[in-house]
């Protein structure tokens, strides 16, 4: 049996509208392994979240698949009816959002949801159901279990909240992990304590995540492999400490030598100019051209692609933009 | 206490409270006593001129209220702001640059109004060419003053803030996190911009962020804030080459390192307390791994008289010499 949890093909992902349509995800195929954390990073709208509801099958209408593929080990998820979906989430792919209150229902204790969660997903009966909520629970590192489970969303700080929120996701011990911009919303110390823990987890249940963040730095400190998005397309696929210290394509260098850094002395960040196109203005042949300093005759007139690792750029693809 | 000619704000043991009690009704019945909430604890610092001082720390630590202090769109509680400048010459640049431009009006009229209020009388012509100018001055062109902030991107409006700021001619800047909402490749371009500026224009900055790498790349001096005091303040680069209160290397710990990506770290445990009911002693000592008996029931006292080096810290000045 191959390792491969999650196999994304040309997903294209649309938003019809008065205007016309839209594209908001094109031609994005990756994959992701048993225990792997794939990065998913680009700055906002460049497809990245989009990219993690299409899988999730949590796409808002009018938005849409409009074409491409979705495999969970092996079985096809994206052709799936609504219902069959909702099953699906949770039981085989976990989800982590930016806002924890969003995933949990302040009326009731966490307790009590991390059990309707096990119960819905599992044989487990009420005593069983509550054993394992503790378990995850202490797992996740919430200190004082007996006293916190019978707490409200509210009483928990926001890390402790985000803590609660991968237990649920943990519950039914699924094969994908899902966790959009899951660390943005937490201040800098707690940040570091939630990647840790989420790199802890999947590491030892071989879950494969997707981590779909702005933040380089996180993606650096806990991805394998990332996936940098711009405009709706992926720049470049390849290791992290390959994508990090030798960017292949011209918006990941700029994108790099943007980030103040603590070791060098420069008295200016490198910029890129400009700012990503809209969405219903995407450039003709590659979409970063109008920025890039390397932009050749190529560059205006076809879109460079890419399968696997690499980078979608003609000069990284042929060496030359003639 | 003006000790120093060259500084253009002095900040002298400031404290601000809020009163976060329940109301009255509640209190009477159930018995609860009046809460406080001590934002800022007394805090001392200086700014001079030409200069940046930046002010860090996670959310609550009183970074904020400290700039609201400054502009006086809080009264301070105790304590003294001196300010040796012109009051009508101090600006505020905000966080979201999409709440604090007026969505109603274009972004000339925006930009003209503290023009207008701090020369009444100017004839109109002067008024729209010193606008044209301020547009061009920020990267953006006089024909964009025709527009309304809704047609701008995130960045392009911080660049319209920035300008709505120099129009009133000013010589001291509070930046409250100033890039803390834009991507990153966005924020290089306009943190390059402030410090083209301040070079050009002479413009001092109170400089407030929670990102230690963009605050390294701006200011001259550091001062890192925990539970409404300043627990270090030292010049930029010997913070970073020597940090000394144990909250420090924290943060600087926390800092994802793109030099080295796919680091294992064991991030610091616990979290910042409430502010509403502090820790005794060192409010940092239940996180802090050189704790001793005195930082549990003695707090580090203020040290006002120092002024670029210092650190509030009993195991520190235990060990080191400031």
């Amino acid at each position: 049996m191959s390792d491969i949890v999650l196999d994304v093909r040309n997903l294209r992902v649309e938003f019809p509208t008065r205007k016309g349509i839209l594209t908001a995800v094109d031609d994005v195929s990756l994959t992701i392994r048993k225990g792997e954390i794939l990065g998913m990073v680009g700055e906002s709208g460049a497809g990245k979240s989009m990219t993690g509801m299409a899988i999730l099958g949590l796409l808002e209408p009018p938005g849409r698949i409009a074409s491409g593929a979705i495999h969970l080990s092996g079985d096809r998820i994206d052709t799936l009816s609504d219902r069959e979906m909702q099953d699906i989430r949770g039981r085989r792919i976990g989800a982590i959002f930016q806002d924890p209150l969003t995933s949990l229902n302040p009326l009731f204790r966490v307790g009590d949801q991390l059990v309707e969660t096990i119960r819905l997903h599992t044989d487990l009966g009420k005593a069983q159901a509550r054993a394992r909520a503790r378990d995850l629970m202490r797992e996740v590192g919430i200190p004082a279990v007996e006293e916190r489970i019978d707490n409200y969303p509210h009483q928990f700080s926001g890390g402790m909240r985000q803590r609660i929120v991968i237990a649920l996701a943990l519950c039914a011990e699924p094969e994908l992990i899902v966790a959009d911009e899951p660390t943005t919303a937490l201040d800098v110390s707690i940040q570091a304590q939630i990647t840790a823990l989420l790199k802890r987890l999947c590491r030892e249940r071989g879950t494969a995540v997707m981590l779909v963040t702005h933040d380089m730095g996180v993606i650096a400190e806990t991805a394998d492999r990332v996936a940098v998005m711009y405009a709706g397309r992926l720049a470049e696929v390849g290791a992290v400490e390959d994508v990090v210290r030798r960017p292949q394509h011209p918006y990941t260098a700029g994108l790099m030598g943007s980030i103040p850094s603590l070791r060098s002395e420069a008295e200016e960040l490198r910029m890129i100019p400009g700012a990503m196109p809209r969405l219903d203005a995407i450039p003709q042949g590659c979409a970063f051209h109008p920025r890039c300093e390397h932009a050749g005759p190529k560059c205006r007139r076809a879109v460079p692609r890419i399968d696997g690792p690499g980078a979608a750029c003609w000069l990284a693809l042929e060496g030359e933009t003639a | 206490m003006s000790l120093r000619p060259d500084a253009i704000l002095e900040v002298d043991a400031l404290e601000r409270r809020f009163d976060v009690s329940a109301p009255w009704l509640n209190r009477l019945i159930e018995r609860k006593p009046r809460r406080t909430l001590r934002a800022v604890d007394g805090v001392d610092f200086i700014i001079r001129r030409g200069q940046t001082l930046a002010l860090v720390g996670e959310s609550g630590c009183g970074k904020s209220t400290i700039a609201k202090l400054v502009t006086g769109l809080h009264a301070p509680s105790g304590g003294a702001i001196r300010f040796h400048g012109d009051r009508d010459r101090l600006q505020m640049i905000f966080q979201d640059p999409y709440a604090s431009l007026n969505p109603r009006w274009r972004v000339g009229r925006i930009v003209a109004e503290p023009l207008r209020t701090l020369r009444p009388g100017t004839p109109e012509a002067e008024v729209s060419a010193r606008v044209d100018e301020l547009l061009r001055t920020v990267g953006l062109s006089p024909s964009d003053g025709l527009k309304f902030p809704h047609e701008f991107s995130g960045g392009q409006r911080q660049r319209i803030s920035i300008a709505r700021a120099l129009a009133g001619e000013p010589e001291f800047l509070v930046c409250d996190e100033p890039t803390s909402a834009l991507d990153v490749s966005v924020q290089a371009q306009v943190l390059n911009l402030m410090k083209r500026l301040q070079k050009e224009m002479d413009l001092t900055y109170l400089f407030i962020s929670h990102d230690l790498s963009v605050v390294r790349h701006m200011a001259d001096v550091i001062a890192v804030m925990y539970l409404g005091r300043i627990v270090e303040i030292q010049p930029t680069a010997d913070l970073f080459a020597s940090p000394l209160h144990p909250y420090t290397r924290l943060l600087l710990e926390t800092i994802p390192d793109l030099e080295a990506p796919k680091r294992d770290r064991s991030p610091m445990g616990g979290e910042v307390p409430s502010p509403v009911s502090p820790p005794p002693g060192c409010s940092f000592h239940p996180r802090c791994p050189l704790a001793f008996d005195r930082c549990r029931a003695e707090r580090p006292q203020r040290r006002p008289e120092v002024h670029d080096r210092r650190v509030a810290c009993f195991a520190c000045e235990e060990t080191a010499d400031v």
